[in-house]
């Protein structure tokens, strides 16, 4: 099967850190795929150079083996900060996504009320981002992201903001979300029970330089459930990513 | 105002230095009822308004070009921040020199002294947006333009008002410097006829009427303003 998104070599440096070093990884189409590793290890820099928003220094990134030359439609980014513009209500934000798509006004407006109650947002979608907590916010973004349809989806921690009880909810409902609208998915997390809970396969990256030090598939059967991180097979896999994350550099 | 009464009604203070509310009250009926008032009140707000609208108009775009392009930014910047130090009030015998002592010379010193303060307010309101956010118009397919006009300027919206609210009080201050020194006309020219007939009644009038006014048109933008940002508001 040809990956969906082939990253070959990929290096990127800020001065004398290198953040990326000849990292390489492929996506499957509809695969949900997690990067973790500790902060400043430059996972965020390899989603960005894949979003198109930062250029690599050496290293290719291809989207159905066409080069990725800056930022686009096919590629869905859900930000770790909130990104709601707040002039905006919920709905409007997400037709923000949606106003230059050959739809009329009214397919605008069903299509956003649509992805909002995916989200379970239905009732909220006059609400502007400050009447909203942050994992409604987070939610809305996520219906943004996913409302013009990119085959793609790239997150930056999306729900390294908010506390561990919606980060569980919001877990479960991502990974409802995928199984119901298959989508290729790459996640950048820094929490090894995400990974697990929601990812296909588990990448772990080493800390300065920046390397992919391992590719684990997750055994899991779905759809996951929280329960299932007390599961031996769920604390096996987890120990042994802890201990992969924390490896001093080889 | 109870100690303005009590120093004044008293005796205490020499009428001369400071008049009491009631012959300041009386002077404002005065100057009501013969028609220097609403005359002066009326030429001042004109030239403030004049002035200011015409330094807005330029400093908006001027601001955003400033605040969003770095090769604007290093070509006016340094420039305007240095003419920004310069006294406007010493510039005063000069506008003179060049406008005469019409309203035209009011619209200049009113412009020098908002229009450099209002650009850079400006360009820091918009070098303010989220870079966020930019990056959201970016992976949303927005080219630059749509991104400046869909997200900056929206973004930025509310600290341009806030910019415009104050540099208006401004406005104020630099219509009173001109109309001191060269009017026939205006609040600040009936001060100074206060001032050469030792009128403190009539002074002190006109001080606290352009305080109100002042006073309102803040009222107003900021009520304003409140209308129009409504989404900043925390209703949590």
């Amino acid at each position: 099967m040809t990956p969906k998104v082939s990253i070959r070599d990929l290096s990127k440096s800020f001065g004398d850190v290198h953040a990326l070093d000849r990292v390489s990884l492929d996506l499957h189409a509809n695969e949900f795929v997690s990067v973790v590793g500790t902060s400043g290890c430059g996972k965020s820099t390899l989603l960005s150079i894949i979003a198109g928003l930062t250029e690599q220094d050496s290293g290719s990134v291809t989207v159905d083996g066409v080069p990725v030359t800056g930022p686009g439609r096919d590629r869905g980014v859900v930000f770790q900060g909130f990104t709601l513009l707040p002039w905006l209500t919920a709905q409007q934000n997400v037709q923000f996504a949606l106003q230059d798509e050959p739809l009329s006004r009214a397919e605008r407006a069903s299509t956003a009320q649509q992805f909002l109650a995916l989200v379970g947002l239905a009732g909220f979608e006059n609400a502007f981002p400050r009447e909203l907590s942050g994992g409604m916010q987070q939610r809305v973004a996520i219906a943004r992201s996913l409302s013009y349809k990119p085959q793609i989806l790239l997150m930056d921690e999306p729900f390294g903001a908010l506390d561990a009880l919606t980060r569980r909810e919001m877990q479960t409902l991502l990974t409802r979300v995928w199984e119901q609208h298959k989508l290729t998915v790459l996640m950048i997390t820094h929490d090894i029970e995400e990974a697990i809970i929601t990812s296909d396969r588990v990448l772990v990256m080493s800390r300065r330089p920046g390397r992919i030090r391992a590719d684990l598939t997750v055994p899991l059967a779905r759809p996951r459930l929280a329960a299932m991180s007390s599961e031996p097979e769920f604390r096996q896999l987890y120990s042994s990513i802890l201990e992969l994350v924390h490896e001093p550099a080889a | 105002m109870v100690l303005w009464s009590l120093a004044t009604l008293t005796g205490l203070v020499s009428p001369l230095f400071l008049p009491s509310p009631v012959a300041v009250g009386e002077r404002f009926v005065t100057q009501l009822q013969n028609g220097e008032l609403p005359t002066d009140a009326s030429a001042s707000v004109y030239r403030i308004a004049a002035g200011f609208l015409l330094a807005t108009v330029m400093a908006v775009p001027i601001g955003i070009l400033i605040g969003t392009s770095a090769r604007v930014e290093a070509a006016l910047e340094p420039l305007i921040d240095f003419v920004r130090y310069m006294p406007v009030v010493a510039f005063v015998p000069l506008t003179i020199l060049w406008a005469g002592i019409d309203d035209g010379q009011k619209f200049l010193i009113i412009w020098m002294g908002t229009f450099f303060q209002q650009v850079l307010l400006i360009a820091d309101a918009v070098r303010q947006t989220p870079r966020g956010l930019i990056d959201l118009g970016e992976t949303l397919g927005l080219n630059n333009r749509q991104i400046l006009t869909r997200i900056v300027l929206r973004s930025s919206a509310p600290r341009i008002w806030d910019a415009l609210r104050i540099t208006l009080g401004w406005a104020w201050t630099w219509l009173v410097v001109a109309e001191l020194v060269a009017a026939s006309s205006g609040l600040g020219y009936r001060i100074t006829l206060g001032q050469r007939y030792f009128q403190t009644d009539t002074i002190i009038t006109y001080v606290l009427i352009l305080g109100v006014l002042g006073l309102v048109t803040d009222q107003i933008m900021r009520a304003w303003g409140r209308r129009m940002f409504r989404y900043e508001r925390s209703s949590r």
